[in-house]
């Protein structure tokens, strides 16, 4: 097999399944299936579970990079798109979740809550910031924005900043767990400042061969 | 009658069949008669049964949630933060024996075993309300006994204010508190008029069994007008006060959590609408109602606080 039909037949399949493994579960655990519960408060644990599985995953998307650089395996790029793409599907799902589930779709409370809530003006602000990359995610729209594609698509990292602020601010009093994602972020994101300017260990040859970027 | 909390013995058990059927029947009657507040009713606690009166007058005519609900999804630090750990983590907690210290502005004052303080008392069971301050809301039937009536053998002088209620600190038996969410140990309090209101319930059963570990056995506070937080669980201390106590939330975050969080749609947490409650076992799409002011009791208690304002003394 080739390493594209690696990729092709095998990895992306199993990655594609695994990233579908916990909406699978919120589905069980929804209409009781496999002994699976979502416990006395459904609405609650879905919003929740979906908002970490969404941070997850935009987090193991910025994670690409420094892993195909520090590995040295040019072809972890691949399987960049289908993490970003569930990582926006699951903010969506998130956000229906809660306009359909928790505010049990009154406008009014939504439209103010986005307002006096910084937390809600965060998440919805990263939301919406992620809609113009799933949109240009498709190879024709790479090939048609060319370099402008990597400006724009730079705008993963004020999401994933904003999207683990958003969790910060929503919890009640336990500030380890966002403390945790800020730290892994704040590595991801250092590990590009020092790429950039500096540390010509970082720079390393395997990934500008077929990187068709710094991002 | 003496209220004692033995240890359940094998012949004790109902047979699950005779369970079920009563199961059935109770409903039978519930799809018959929907939203009267039917009496004794009964859960499948393992817990031991303890002897009460029902209270129809202070009880509230909606239908309980189910036990599951009541002890499965309960904040309750002390055995974590998540809603599901208190059930998982609190077979660490031992309820008895127990002793509770009374202290402060009062004429009787030491340290009492529980089972003694509780000798002679009748217990009751009041279905209230509950109301958390993070939005989701109960109905719940408590056991126990008027507050101002334990209170009262106490015999607390002219200086005593404020009442001042402690939670057990152990980490042993608490596990959740090796970790500094909240400052240990918990205390709530009230100001002894609203202790003494005969709506402040002194809790030490549920659904007609002894209170489950993570509800806050043996012996907790229920005080159904305000926030959950103010209801203190697994009481090892009560002290009479002549200052307004230091309480939890309120030394946590100071603008978050009031004193009184007496519950008010009109006074908003800074991060989220108090405006409506979520009802924990609704259906999807119906879950949500109007938040009512000092959660539905506002004829029995506005009055104790007539003149203040309630948006500065949240
Ligand atoms: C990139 C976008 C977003 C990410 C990564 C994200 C992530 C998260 C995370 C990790 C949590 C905490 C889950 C937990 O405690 O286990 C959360 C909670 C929450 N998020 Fe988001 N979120 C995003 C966007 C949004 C949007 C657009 C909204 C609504 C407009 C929203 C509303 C909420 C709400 C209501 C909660 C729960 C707060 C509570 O329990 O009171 N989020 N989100």
């Amino acid at each position: 097999m080739t390493v594209t039909q690696r990729y092709r037949y095998i990895y992306k399949p199993v990655i594609f399944v695994l990233s579908l493994m916990p909406l699978l579960w919120l589905a069980c655990g929804l209409f009781g299936w496999l002994g699976a519960s979502l416990g006395a408060d459904p609405v609650k644990k879905l919003e929740h579970e979906l908002g970490k599985t969404a941070l997850n995953l935009l987090l193991l998307t910025l994670a690409v990079t420094p892993l195909r650089l520090l590995l040295g395996n040019p072809h972890l790029l691949r399987v960049r798109r289908m993490l970003g793409l569930f990582a926006f599907s699951y903010v969506l799902l998130h956000f229906t979740v809660y306009v359909v589930l928790d505010l049990e779709l009154n406008w009014r409370a939504v439209g103010s809550e986005i307002v006096k809530r910084p937390y809600i003006t965060l998440g919805l602000l990263a939301l919406l910031l992620l809609v113009p990359l799933a949109v240009t995610s498709t190879q024709r729209m790479m090939r048609r924005l060319g370099r402008r594609w990597h400006s724009l698509h730079r705008l993963i990292y004020p999401i994933a900043i904003l999207g683990v602020w958003h969790f910060y601010w929503q919890v009640k009093r336990d500030v380890r767990e966002p403390l945790l994602y800020a730290a892994i972020l704040a590595a991801l994101l250092l590990f590009r400042v020092l790429r950039r300017y500096g540390r010509p260990a970082l720079t390393s040859k395997s990934g500008s061969a077929t990187a068709p970027g710094r991002t | 009658m003496p209220v004692r909390f033995p240890t359940i013995r094998p012949s004790e058990i109902t047979p699950e069949s005779v369970y079920l059927s009563r199961r059935a029947l109770l409903a039978g009657v519930l799809a018959g008669a929907a939203s009267t507040a039917l009496p004794a009713l009964e859960a499948p606690s393992p817990l031991p049964k303890l002897p009460y009166q029902p209270n129809a007058q202070l009880s509230v005519s909606e239908a309980p949630n189910k036990y599951d609900e009541i002890t499965q999804y309960n904040n309750f630090y002390e055995f974590g933060v998540d809603k599901a750990d208190p059930a998982a983590n609190a077979h660490t907690l031992r309820p008895r024996p127990w002793s509770v210290a009374v202290q402060g502005e009062a004429d009787v004052t030491g340290t009492f075993n529980l089972e003694d303080l509780l000798k002679g008392q009748a217990l009751e069971e009041r279905i209230y309300r509950f109301r958390c301050v993070e939005t989701w809301a109960m109905v719940i039937p408590w056991i126990g006994l008027p507050l101002a009536q334990l209170l009262a053998r106490f015999k607390p002088n002219s200086r005593a204010k404020y009442v001042e209620f402690t939670t057990l600190q152990d980490p042993q038996q608490m596990p959740g508190q090796r970790s500094r969410v909240l400052e240990w140990p918990y205390v709530e309090g009230l100001r002894i008029d609203e202790a003494m209101h005969p709506l402040a319930l002194m809790v030490v059963g549920l659904y007609g069994h002894v209170l489950p570990n993570q509800n806050g056995a043996p012996l907790r506070l229920i005080v159904p007008w305000k926030y959950g937080f103010k209801s203190v669980k697994s009481i090892v201390k009560i002290r009479f006060t002549a200052t307004q106590p230091r309480t939890a939330w309120n030394v946590a975050a100071p603008n978050e959590y009031g004193f009184y969080a007496n519950v008010n749609p009109a006074v908003d947490h800074p991060r989220w609408s108090q405006a409506t409650e979520r009802r924990i076992g609704a259906p999807f799409l119906a879950a949500r109602r109007p938040t009512l002011p000092f959660n539905g009791y506002a004829t029995q208690v506005a009055g104790l606080y007539a003149g203040m304002d309630l948006r500065r003394n949240f």
